[in-house]
């Protein structure tokens, strides 16, 4: 793997923002702006660790609740039914399409609990410089970056149901707590999988095997 | 200046023979690509680099379809139900109203942005960029706008929202008469469009546009 140079030791540097190629002076290279885009230049980016663990681990405090409190609430001539996101699941389980309920379980629970996993592993192993599975833990951080947003899947099911579900005492749907919890949740899982750097994985010890 | 382009190469008018994939920090040699070849870095499997089946024209035509059917998927009713013979409809609108007047202000502020603020910016934005681009061109604000769009990233969901309609109409459909309305038709187009621009490299832009007449441009 030696073969592939990379950008560091040939004293170049590419623009993320809009994929410039540019060659490093003697110079610091942090406080430089790409030449095409202007947008400010990084090696790596800034305090990745500091920026994605304090993320990473405000959104799980957000998961918490987002998961304890109910998210919504049924009100149907005077029968109140409050739901979290798991009771959400169970109940399109039982009642509607078993097949939508899988989805919704994968967005609402399994893709944050895999972005808490694959974040945490890849922050724990880039900051231990491991060489273990590089090439799957890259395609670890691409597969968190593409479904991330998906979650959101719940808050927009709530969001419109609520606007719809307004029939006063015959059927009502009110937002709980809950919901506002997993937005954040989120919205903070994607910013922090947008702090981490990727090209950490490859820095660090040199590849034994392949 | 510390910073320069290596070599002989004009920064702004030149495709640059080296590409540097974003993931791994890996150098390539750029090999031209024929029409929807997929260029992807030999370390980590990236994509690098992706030649679009697509002239700028034909993406400006479908923007413009995309547009459309944003204003209408955003104007029109989403879903109707009806009980005991009462009917309630909602529109985007609604839904961002309801939600801040319910206590959830948060999530009112996340659906405005992610399903009509962004979207309508981007679909603007790369209008814009396209009608220049189209005769080889940089749009006036080419440099900001372009930078901008990077950063909208993932923060447009209507793809999303079409599945989280979805997945309402099915909860929805066990206690009352559900009637789809026009909104959630124009959004199922949305999707398919979306999912249509989602494999167009936009850097390519950068390459393939020069400054030359953007001064004389409007």
């Amino acid at each position: 793997m030696s073969a592939l140079p990379r950008a560091d030791e040939l004293g170049l540097i590419g623009c993320h923002v809009c994929g410039q190629v540019c060659s490093l002076g003697s110079e610091d290279a942090e406080a430089l702006a790409c030449p095409r885009c202007g947008s400010a230049m990084h090696r790596r980016k800034p305090a990745v660790y500091a920026r994605c663990w304090a993320l990473l681990i405000a959104a799980f405090l957000m998961y918490i609740p987002a998961n304890v409190l109910p998210i919504m609430r049924t009100a149907s001539l005077g029968d109140i039914d409050d739901n979290t996101i798991l009771s959400g699941v169970v109940e399109l389980w039982v009642k509607g399409s078993p097949g939508l309920a899988v989805i919704v379980f994968c967005a609402s629970i399994m893709v944050p609990m895999l972005k808490f996993l694959a974040l945490g592993t890849l922050l724990i192993s880039c900051q231990r410089g491991s060489n273990w599975a590089r090439r799957q833990r890259a395609q670890l951080y691409r597969l968190v970056e593409l479904i991330g947003y998906w979650s959101m899947l719940d808050v927009f099911v709530v969001a419109l149901l609520t606007a719809l579900v307004r029939f006063g005492y015959f059927s009502l749907v009110e937002p709980l707590p809950g919901v506002v919890f997993f937005g954040l949740t989120v919205v903070l899982t994607m910013f922090a999988s947008m702090c981490f750097d990727p090209r950490l994985i490859w820095d660090g010890k040199e590849d034994s095997d392949d | 200046m510390a910073l320069s382009p290596p070599d002989t190469f004009d920064a702004v008018s030149t495709v640059h023979p080296l590409l540097i994939c974003e993931h791994c920090d890996t150098v390539h040699h750029r090999c031209p690509l024929a029409m929807g070849e997929v260029a992807r870095c030999a370390r980590c499997g990236a994509v690098l680099e992706r030649c679009r089946g697509m002239r700028a024209g034909t993406m400006l035509a479908m923007l413009l379809t995309a547009l459309v059917v944003f204003v209408q998927a955003t104007l029109w009713p989403i879903v109707t139900l009806g009980l005991n013979g009462q009917h309630v409809h909602a529109t985007l609108w609604n839904v961002v109203q309801i939600m801040w007047n319910d206590h959830s202000q948060v999530v009112a502020v996340l659906v405005a942005a992610t399903l009509f603020v962004f979207p309508l910016i981007k679909i603007l934005t790369l209008g814009w960029l396209l009608l220049y681009a189209r005769n080889g061109r940089r749009a006036p604000g080419f440099r900001p706008l372009m930078v901008g769009l990077h950063h909208l990233g993932p923060w447009t969901m209507s793809e999303v929202f079409v599945l989280g309609a979805l997945v309402s109409i099915v909860k929805a459909h066990l206690y009352f008469d559900v009637i789809p309305d026009p909104g959630i038709y124009a959004y199922g187009v949305l999707m398919l469009l979306i999912t249509l621009f989602a494999s167009i490299d936009l850097d390519r832009l950068w390459d393939e546009t020069s400054d030359e007449d953007a001064g004389a441009a409007p």
